[in-house]
């Protein structure tokens, strides 16, 4: 297990789900993710799993439906414009409580966009990822070893609360090649009582439907607890000499590791620049941000696109600092430079 | 001595339908089907959205309820997943060919080992009655209140004939259920169906044609007549292909 390999972080992606056990993966062609397709044709059959390239990514959240509701650890994966055509399914997935991982390789949008990475897709995957009463977890891992190691925690956390979990990344990561080392095997899948097929004597049904307008509201809450817990238990940060800045950064993915580039290029200039990075987006590290972000006093937020986390930040930080914005949108990347120049003005 | 019961495939949960709908003959036939064959015991359905949205209520089997039109879809990862299980949809003639239209031929195109039960009513039924995509030249509906005019609305999609142009499918055969001869022939085709799933032949779908005698504004007699005549002339049953 300890061996090293060279990899995209899509073929990471997709190995590590072959590692988890996942044997059923849906999936449709889309720049930048469509490594993850073109690995996971080829694995699949090695493992005795299925590939299926459904004929739409409508289609392919709903086989990825079907097959979760027979207790199979099932993903599927896109990118922007095809994550947008997954909603329906993803809202019908929590409607029936049911688990998969999915992951989005953002692009630039909105539209047909770009296919340059790009983070604006937060809004959609944190705030609106279905219609109605519902969350999602959402992962953003920044380097490809982390894109391993999150689909192992994505699939395990989504079966023990029920619900789609989804690993945010974005072109960047999806193809750029580091090396990774394969941590140790994810818990085995959970007992899944409510599976369909499953041979009990008492027939099973799943189904988001409920007529009555109590029942549905029971129901929501019963689900809403749920997800309360997994707030209170999942979120996750990594902080880089937060401890004595006077200025944070925020970022999270592929953006964080350039904040933490300025943060050491203001630091070896002798401005105490620190970084702060969400490693889950839904739920979002609100307490410990508030803690970090009251000691430096200034926030700045580093965002691929017109500005989505900062909503996040500025309800967790509230009046305890500053929260200034710095993005770059339509696939542009930022520059380490850029935001150096940034932290001294504000310093 | 028992001379009829209902049958095991079905709970004890009555029936949402409106008096005189033939959707309840049609859950008869699934149920009676799965049964003889004995293949209830490992049968998974998907129900749609529509007037069978509750059929997940109704079959006595696992069941699992599907977005609009997304069945095929949700049934191929329950088959992928579950092989050995028997797998089935059943689906209106809004959820199949007009909102799941790609999905069913997709799922017919990859010869997927399932089983289609289609109910082609002609119209929206459980919305109150809108223009379908089968919905028949000049028929008037909630959306077609002068008739539908195919120059505008366009033609009904027959689509036994359309997915027999395919090479994937196993099985697809039209059947009517306006009298008791063309009723216990539809109970046939439905069986066949699965009986070609059990085998492992691939893909099968049965179109029976139905009535909705409440949003046509017609009896029930009157219903089933519409069904023998002006329906089964567009929509001519047969066996459309048979591996």
């Amino acid at each position: 297990m300890s061996k090293r390999y060279l990899m995209k972080g899509n073929e990471a992606v997709a190995e590590a789900a072959v590692m988890a056990g996942c044997r059923h993966f849906f999936g449709y062609p889309i720049t930048p993710q469509t490594e993850i397709n073109a690995y996971m044709s080829k694995r699949m059959p090695q493992v005795g799993g299925i590939y299926l390239q459904a004929e739409s990514e409508i289609a392919a959240i709903n086989m990825t439906l079907g097959a979760s509701a027979t207790g199979a650890r099932a993903m599927t994966s896109s990118s922007s414009p095809g994550i947008a055509l997954k909603t329906e399914g993803i809202s019908y997935m929590c409607g029936c409580d049911l688990p998969c991982v999915i992951v989005n390789i953002q692009r630039g949008g909105p539209g047909l966009g770009g296919i340059q990475p790009s983070q604006a897709d937060y809004y959609l995957a944190t705030r609106a990822p279905g219609h109605g009463d519902l969350r999602m977890l959402v992962f953003a891992p920044a380097t490809v070893q982390e894109m391993f190691d999150t689909v192992f925690t994505a699939f395990d956390a989504a079966e023990l609360y029920r619900m789609p979990a989804m690993l945010l990344a974005d072109g960047l990561l999806g193809q750029m090649m580091e090396p990774v080392t394969p941590p140790a095997l994810p818990p085995a899948p959970r007992e899944k009582l409510w599976a369909l097929g499953a041979g009990a004597p008492k027939r099973k049904t799943i189904s988001s439907l409920y007529l009555k307008p109590e029942e549905l509201e029971e129901v929501i809450r019963l689900r809403f607890a749920r997800y309360s817990e997994a707030e209170t238990r999942l979120s996750a940060c990594e902080e880089y000499l937060a401890e004595d800045a006077r200025v944070l950064l925020v970022a999270y993915g592929a953006t964080s590791r350039i904040a933490r580039a300025a943060v050491t290029a203001a630091r070896e200039k002798g401005h105490k620049a620190g970084l702060f990075r969400p490693k889950t987006l839904w739920p979002f590290p609100k307490e410990q941000l508030r803690a970090a972000a009251a000691k430096a006093g200034k926030v700045l937020v580093v965002e691929m696109s017109m500005g989505q986390m900062v909503s996040d930040v500025r309800l967790a930080v509230g009046d305890t600092a500053a929260v200034g914005f710095f993005g770059r949108t339509g696939g542009v990347v930022p520059l380490p430079e850029e935001l150096l120049e940034r932290v001294e003005a504000l310093i | 001595m028992i001379v009829y019961e209902k049958s095991k495939g079905l709970t004890d949960t009555p029936l949402s339908y409106c008096p005189g709908c033939t959707h309840g003959i049609i859950h008869k036939l699934l149920a009676e089907a799965l049964c003889g064959a004995n293949l209830l015991g490992r049968a998974i359905g998907v129900a749609p959205v529509g007037c069978s949205v509750f059929a997940y209520n109704f079959f006595n089997c696992d069941m699992l309820q599907a977005p609009h039109g997304r069945a095929p879809a949700v049934a191929t990862g329950i088959k992928r997943a579950k092989p050995e299980h028997i797998v089935f949809t059943y689906q209106g003639d809004g959820d199949l060919a007009a909102i799941g239209t790609a999905e069913i031929v997709h799922a017919a195109a990859r010869g997927e080992n399932i089983t289609v039960v289609f109910v082609n009513n002609t119209i929206y039924g459980m919305t109150g009655g809108q223009m379908a995509p089968t919905t028949l030249p000049g028929q008037v509906t909630q959306t077609s209140p002068y008739g539908r005019d195919v120059k505008t609305a366009g033609y009904p999609i027959r689509v036994c004939e359309m997915l027999a142009t395919l090479d994937g499918p196993a099985y697809i055969e039209r059947v009517a259920v306006d009298c008791v001869k063309n009723v216990k022939k539809a109970g046939a085709a439905i069986a066949k169906a699965l009986r070609y799933q059990a085998d492992g032949k691939g893909f099968s779908l049965v179109e029976v044609l139905s009535t909705c005698p409440t949003n046509w504004g017609l009896t029930p007699a009157e219903s089933l007549r519409r069904l023998s005549g002006e329906m089964a002339a567009y929509f001519p049953p047969g066996v459309y292909k048979e591996l």
